[in-house]
């Protein structure tokens, strides 16, 4: 067993292990598939009676992400949403606005390609790339790799990328603070309601590509009631990562809630 | 297609089993998924058998037991049916309806040799 994240190979972290490895561009590939080993026989047949929740050693995994993150003091965002709706454009504008009052970090999610790290890169802030392979969004395990390659520093903001996916990250929580839902007004306005679990999940959702509005016959009313009634809870903000309206609101939203999030846990009396 | 990973995740709760108590093939697995989780049973049904080739599971049957979604309504102050995660109650139709059950994804029981 592997003894640094307890995944059931024998192997080492570095380059040519054997569940990813690392690419000289630095990226991650987690595009291999799982060594299985077979053990044929007979005996006594039995039943076993297990109740094991599926999702566990992911959330496992979750949780020593979110402890490692919380004790370096970051606060860190999954950013989720379907492919083509602005989430690295959103970052970019972030990240230069912002690269100069905090310490910054990216990790990138995609299937292939070392693209959006790249494009990362360009404004100056450190980014890791995972290319998850075949797999449709990123796990806690592949994330808490990616840290291995970043600094973490206190008063910082880790943004995680996750793959365009609007189903399958929704199941799996990567130790993140929140999730941020990217919708673009160039979607349809009730996809909220077609993929519900991933609105549910987010704490704010950004409605992006504003700038677009004048062109298309979307229903912004509408589209908020449908994000509203899958979850009354969460926090929208129109924006636009062409022309940076609304940025102003979403950066003070994550200064606010990166400042209550790290706030120091009151000791009980 | 998250289901594949899903099914990993089962193969690797299986192959850990097997350091616990002695069995040297799988013949059934019975998962327990709930109708208003994340995992949609025919996708884990259709991604099983190639996911499960040459591991311990290799040939072994997936049998699926859904668990009917299940909500607390604020109005009529009770335990209702849910078909949907956002959906209405079904007895009022008000909107204030909170999911309480039908969203689990556990590996229940195994049969082995």
């Amino acid at each position: 067993m592997c003894t640094v994240c307890g995944c059931a190979h024998d192997h080492d972290h570095g380059v040519g292990s054997s569940h990813h490895h690392i690419h000289a561009t630095g990226a991650i590939d987690f595009g291999h598939g799982p060594a299985g080993v077979s053990v044929p026989g007979l005996s006594q047949a039995r039943t076993i009676r297990i109740e094991r929740d599926v999702l566990a050693k992911n959330n496992g995994f979750a949780e020593a992400n979110r402890k490692r993150i919380r004790q370096a003091g970051t606060f860190a965002l999954n950013l989720v949403s379907s492919p083509g709706s602005g989430k690295t454009t959103i970052l970019v504008r972030t990240l230069t606005e912002l690269r100069q009052s905090r310490p910054l970090a990216v990790i990138e999610g995609d299937q292939q390609t070392s693209n959006d790290a790249e494009r990362i890169r360009q404004t100056g802030v450190q980014a890791v790339q995972v290319n998850t392979g075949k797999g449709c969004h990123l796990d806690a395990h592949m994330v808490g790799h990616a840290m291995d390659q970043l600094s973490l520093i206190p008063g910082g903001l880790l943004f995680i990328e996750n793959v365009g996916n609007l189903v399958c990250p929704a199941a799996f929580d990567l130790g993140e603070a929140c999730k941020v839902v990217v919708l673009s007004v160039t979607e349809g306005e009730d996809k909220p309601l077609k993929y519900p679990d991933m609105f549910a999940a987010a704490e704010l959702m950004l409605l992006n590509k504003s700038d677009l509005l004048p062109h298309l016959d979307f229903d912004m009313d509408a589209c908020l009631a449908a994000a509203r009634r899958v979850n009354p809870a969460m926090q929208i903000f129109t924006i636009s990562a062409r022309t940076g309206e609304g940025f102003a609101a979403f950066h003070a939203w994550i200064a606010a809630r990166a400042a209550s999030y790290l706030r120091p846990m009151a000791t009980p009396a | 297609m998250h289901e594949v990973s899903l099914i990993e995740n089962v193969i690797a709760i299986v192959e850990r089993e097997r350091t616990r108590q002695a069995f040297t093939r799988v013949t059934m697995i019975k998962l327990t998924v709930g109708a208003l989780g994340h995992a949609e049973p025919d996708a884990l049904r259709f991604c099983f058998h190639a996911v499960a080739a040459g591991t311990i599971a290799d040939s072994s049957r997936l049998e699926i037991e859904i668990v009917p979604g299940q909500g607390w309504c604020a109005d009529c102050r009770g335990t209702v049916p849910l078909d949907e995660r956002f959906g209405a109650c079904p007895v009022c139709q008000g909107g204030r309806v909170r999911m309480t059950g039908g969203d689990v994804l556990r590996v229940a029981e195994m049969e082995v040799e």
